[in-house]
């Protein structure tokens, strides 16, 4: 069994973040980069599989050579090889981003395709249903418990909907997205870290996959940083309270 | 000669020749230089750390039966106890940044650190760099996993910083087959679950006793672990005396030469002393971190704590410190692992001394990080402490525990007192015995400053070009009064500790902010740049002010009356005091590392 496990880097979720003077983008200076924690779930959920079915976990990514530090993480943590797709990062809308992994299915036929359920730098939550649709597969979006059956043909997918849970059955090859829920990644060990670095990272270009197409579907118009909160104030006594309420916050 | 790790050429230096270099003047390896696969290593302690260990720490504390064993079994299945064990025996053969940036990264949880490194590190080098081909594959491959625990046995009762005075007897059985040891060790971290003991005992001869260092298995008949000790810090781990009743230990478990103990016990403190100051230093950035976060939070008068000048104005100095114990740090550490990759080149081969020699090479350096990276943390831990108030003297923050686990390292490892005698008189044994230019440089500066003239400065480049030329005066004022102090005392000196004190203090000082002036022209114009030479004027200044005090109180110690004035004006060519505004330094260093919520760097 095989399975493709795409994998996002995305900025050091615990660090304080700045904008760009011209508001365009995040200020990328000094920031750190780790792997979409999503993805790790991903992976994670992926290698649990390839240990029971005797499969093997290719990455995917998509991004310049400075990616491949967190592409190497990845490999740390157990999976065989990874292809790197070489674009800007900062190019890549869900759209295109889904057209390209649609092509590297293509190119390895595997028997799922795991993302992320989203990557939490844009919260777009879309890559993995685009890549089911352009490639016509089953999706299962927002995994919290995916079954594999002993013949390697059918997953069972609980997902976590709105309200409760819903269980599917899907016939592979399919598209799941993890969610947080679904396992916790492991840790990786000291030799396994220094066996990553002599892991191959296949290189691509989109000329490799035969996308001309790069036109992006969404543009970025500004972004804005959170509004800070104002101050509270004291109140001495219920009538106040409730005046403030009403005639203030106009909550009542 | 040049060494080329990790794709950068570092040159390889001498032990002690900082204090006859510029600062900045031979590439240091620095944090900054970690490669990725480093990072990784460190990120896995940190989650560790993090995940497994700090939320149990409650356990930890009370010694819940068979916890630590359990923490220090789950290390090992990430390989995190590895790192010093040779490839041949299954483990990782890391450079000491390796296993320097692993300990520091998980002393946030001293109980835990001090066991895991009571293993890794006195506990097992022994055996890594003094064993048999048989010891080693007997045991290693077993540390290297965590299935077996280690343990280094040498203080005694009567024995603390006075290690050879050891009172523990083995006699060789009339058949020869073994040693039959008697006495009692104490205070031995990890004895309550430890399987594998280097123990040390005197093998009495006709030549007097034989210090030697054996390698006693945990169930050795006679062999009993005494109750735990209850202790101010590091309550989680395990400290027992060891109890030898005629343990019968076979003669091949004689770890090294027989009467060269002494050799397997010094060099293997000086790099538990070298683990202990960087492991310091990574305690002192969580102790930044608790109390950032804490000043961030607690409102008072109206506003947070991280407004008010004087908490800056702690938070300013804590990132000097820790800024200079990183540099000073991790260059000792780069320092030994050059050297001793030198030494391979020269002779290659997996069971020589090359390491054993590197690690003596920089006696000096190890030392003053034991003593720095000690003291930084005890500074950092206590300032975050009072940044709590009366919070953090209740147990429930965890700056409590972290400000009482600081105490035990200017003890262990030798207390820091005997680390700044034993690093004054090195560098003045080895002036004398012209491993070092240390008389040359004497009459040279006398000259000079006889004629009220400074020595020559060049600076490195147009960076910190008064900090350069301060660090530069620094040196030359610690030789001057040291030259004062030996031409009075000769050869017995070695009685004026409070003058080899002094001069220790001096050359801590000196190191620390040669390091972090090193660090930062190294480090260019990265995003901390001004961050990191903001740290470097203030580490500096302060040691500008202390070695021109403790230079004054030496010439005061060693110079007649008549010579003193003459003594104190020749000094003073070097004493010039540059306006810093140390206020305004301190007050941008808080906003950098509030704004960071601690540590602002990698």
């Amino acid at each position: 069994m095989k399975i493709l496990v795409a994998f996002k880097r995305v900025i050091d979720p615990d660090a304080r973040i700045k904008l760009t003077a011209d508001r365009s983008g995040v200020d990328t200076d000094s920031v750190e980069y780790k792997a979409n924690p999503f993805c790790e779930n991903a992976l994670e959920e992926a290698l649990q599989i390839a240990e029971e079915h005797d499969g093997e976990v290719v990455l995917v990514s998509a991004g310049g050579p400075d990616i491949d530090k967190t592409i190497r993480a990845g490999l740390a943590l157990g999976a065989e090889r990874a292809i790197r797709v070489e674009i800007e990062d900062t190019v890549l809308d869900s759209d295109l981003a889904a057209r390209v992994f649609a092509a590297v299915y293509k190119e390895e036929e595997p028997d799922i395709f795991f993302f992320g359920k989203q990557a939490i730098d844009s919260d777009n939550n879309q890559c993995g249903q685009l890549v089911a649709e352009y490639l016509g597969l089953p999706q299962a979006c927002f995994a919290s418990e995916v079954v594999i059956d002993d013949d390697g043909e059918v997953a069972t997918v609980t997902r976590e909907v709105d309200g409760g849970l819903e269980t599917i059955a899907l016939t592979l090859p399919a598209v799941i997205t993890a969610d947080l829920r679904l396992n916790t990644p492991r840790f990786a060990k000291l030799p396994d870290i220094m066996k990553a670095g002599r892991k191959t990272i296949d290189v691509m270009d989109l000329d490799d996959l035969d996308i001309e197409d790069t036109a992006l579907k969404i543009e970025l118009v500004s972004l804005e940083e959170p509004s800070a909160r104002q101050a509270g104030v004291k109140v001495g006594s219920i009538d106040e309270l409730v005046d403030k309420l009403k005639n203030e916050a106009r909550a009542l | 000669m040049a060494v080329t790790m990790k794709d950068v050429q570092f040159d390889v230096r001498d032990g002690g020749s900082f204090i006859f270099e510029r600062a900045g003047e031979f590439r240091i390896f620095t944090p900054e230089d970690f490669t990725d696969e480093q990072q990784q290593m460190r990120a896995v302690a940190l989650r560790f750390a993090e995940e497994e260990v700090l939320p149990r720490i409650v356990d930890i504390e009370a010694k819940k039966p068979g916890l630590m064993r359990e923490l220090l079994e789950k290390a090992g299945e990430l390989g995190l106890l590895m790192l010093d064990v040779p490839q041949k025996y299954d483990g990782l053969e890391q450079d000491k940044t390796t296993t320097m940036l692993i300990t520091e990264s998980l002393t946030r949880c001293a109980s835990f650190a001090v066991s895991l490194g009571a293993h890794v590190g006195i506990g097992s080098l022994p055996l890594v760099y003094f064993g048999t081909v048989e010891q080693k594959t007997k045991w290693l491959p077993r540390l290297a996993t965590g299935e077996l625990i280690a343990a280094y046995a040498l203080t005694e009762p009567g024995s603390g910083s006075d290690a050879l005075a050891a009172k523990t007897r083995a006699v060789l059985s009339d058949d020869g087959t073994h040693y039959v040891l008697n006495g009692t060790k104490q205070w031995i971290t990890n004895a309550g679950f430890a399987d594998l003991f280097t123990v040390f005992a005197q093998i009495p001869s006709d030549k007097g006793d034989q210090f030697t260092a054996f390698l006693v298995e945990r169930d050795s008949p006679g062999l009993t672990i005494g109750t735990e000790e209850h202790k101010h810090g590091i309550t989680g781990s395990s400290t027992c005396p060891l109890i030898l009743d005629d343990v019968k230990v076979p003669v091949d478990n004689v770890l090294g030469t027989i009467g060269k103990g002494h050799r397997i016990a010094f060099n293997i403190l000086n790099v538990g002393r070298a683990r202990l100051g960087i492991g310091s230093i990574g305690a002192a950035r969580y102790a930044l971190k608790l109390a950032t976060g804490y000043a961030a939070e607690r409102k008072q008068f109206g506003k947070s704590l991280d407004t008010f000048g004087l908490i800056r104005a702690k938070l300013g100095s804590m990132a000097a410190a820790i800024y200079a114990g990183e540099a000073l740090g991790y260059r000792t550490a780069g320092l030994i692992d050059r050297k001793y990759h030198a030494l391979e080149e020269l002779s290659p081969g997996p069971d020589d001394d090359d390491f054993q020699k590197a690690v003596e090479e920089f006696t000096i350096e190890a030392s003053i990080l034991k003593v720095h990276g000690s003291e930084a943390l005890d500074f950092v831990a206590d300032e975050a402490l009072q940044i709590h108030g009366g919070y953090g003297y209740m147990t429930e923050y965890p700056i409590e525990r972290v400000s009482r686990d600081a105490r035990i390292n200017r003890i262990f490892e030798g207390t820091n007192e005997i680390n700044r005698l034993l690093l004054a008189a090195t560098v003045l044994k080895r002036g004398m015995k012209q491993r070092i230019p240390l008389m040359q440089k004497f009459q040279a500066i006398s000259a000079s400053l006889k004629k009220g003239e400074e020595p020559t400065f060049e600076p490195v480049g147009d960076a910190l070009v008064d900090e350069q030329r301060q660090v530069h005066r620094m040196k030359h004022a610690a030789l001057f009064a040291i030259y004062q102090a030996v031409q009075r005392y000769m050869m017995k000196i070695e009685e004026q500790q409070e003058i080899l004190g002094a001069f220790a203090d001096m050359m801590i000082e000196v190191f620390a902010a040669d390091s972090a002036i090193a660090r930062t022209l190294q480090y260019g114009d990265g995003p901390l740049a001004s961050f990191y030479a903001d740290c470097t004027t203030l580490t500096v200044e302060h040691a500008r002010d202390e070695v021109f005090t403790l230079a004054k109180r030496v010439l005061a110690a060693a110079l007649p009356g008549d010579k003193l004035a003459t003594g104190l004006d020749q000094l003073a060519v070097l004493d010039h005091w540059r306006a810093v505004d140390v206020f305004g330094v301190r007050e941008r260093l808080a906003a950098t590392v509030i704004d960071a919520g601690g540590w602002p760097g990698i």
